[in-house]
């Protein structure tokens, strides 16, 4: 079990800290690694010819041309990372409150896209980005 | 709420089938993303039961990170979450080879609320009514973002 529960207001404090710089480190983790490694899998498969059926060899055929471009490697090593983060984050916290925060994944990948793939957000899309941060903002304050 | 899913296909048959094709794809498309809203939370539960078992992860040192790791793969339940996440993710790909995304990934916001729900049912979480709020505001943020089309480099 995790250590600063013996009572002293001191322990507590120091606790206290600790786990807001735990969930800072950890969802940035989860939200950045994890969009960061969608938007590098995407950037890879842009540049592999598409699925022409779901048929096993054909298929196979797309993953095996995708293992050869970088931009996957990074991709899959990315998203591990956040997976792992994941775990640690649900070590600690509550799933109710872990799993809506990394919502935040949809305003990293509309800056994402924007940004690294050159496409068009609208302004839906915003208003939409903008509704998710202010549903995480509630979601954080109600967990003190 | 949703604009229904457009299959171009079924315009090429006759009125009759595409009726009965067009029963059978809402009753597929539907049952297929239900798999998805129960899957994936309860993938995320799954994890999050197996590591309040498994307690703490320690970042530092190594040694003791490689030994949590260890324990991970070693947890039944971890493995359960796993296999209900790749369930959801199955779901998805199926329902996106059949039904336009932009009804999927809007019906998909719901895995926010059905979470917050199996945490409360499943796992006895303690959910303030601001928490509540937030997570209605994020299934509806997740709506709306994921009703613009997500075709936006004008090709294909």
């Amino acid at each position: 079990m995790p250590g600063g529960l013996s009572g002293q207001p001191d322990d507590a404090s120091n606790d206290g800290a600790r786990l807001a710089l735990e969930q800072v480190i950890l969802f940035t983790l989860i939200v950045v690694a994890g969009t960061g490694g969608e938007l590098c899998v995407s950037r890879a498969m842009k540049a592999v010819d598409s699925a022409k059926s779901f048929r096993p060899r054909e298929v196979g055929r797309v993953i095996l041309s995708a293992l050869r471009v970088p931009w996957m490697w990074l991709g899959v090593g990315m998203m591990a990372t956040a997976f792992f983060a994941l775990l640690a984050a649900l070590s600690v916290f509550n799933v109710s409150f872990v799993v809506p925060v990394t919502a935040l994944s949809y305003v990293a990948g509309a800056f994402g896209s924007a940004v690294f793939l050159h496409e068009r957000v609208n302004k839906e899309r915003w208003l939409g980005v903008l509704l998710v941060a202010v549903g995480v903002t509630l979601v954080f304050l109600g967990n003190r | 709420m949703w604009s229904l899913p457009n299959d171009t296909a079924e315009c090429d048959r006759g009125p009759e089938s595409l009726m009965t094709n067009q029963t059978h794809f809402h009753l597929k498309t539907f049952l297929t993303i239900a798999v998805m809203i129960i899957a994936g939370p309860l993938g995320n539960v799954l994890l999050g039961k197996g590591m309040k078992q498994i307690g703490r992860f320690p970042v530092w040192p190594p040694s003791q990170l490689i030994q949590a790791g260890v324990g991970i793969f070693r947890s039944g339940l971890i493995w359960l979450g796993i296999a209900s996440l790749i369930t959801f993710f199955v779901a998805y790909m199926l329902a996106l080879s059949w039904a336009d995304y932009s009804f999927v990934q809007p019906a998909s916001s719901l895995a926010y609320g059905v979470v917050a729900l199996l945490g409360y049912w499943m796992l006895g979480e303690q959910i303030s009514p601001l928490r509540w709020a937030g997570i209605a505001v994020i299934c509806l943020g997740v709506l709306v973002v994921s009703r613009t089309t997500p075709r936006t480099t004008g090709h294909g």
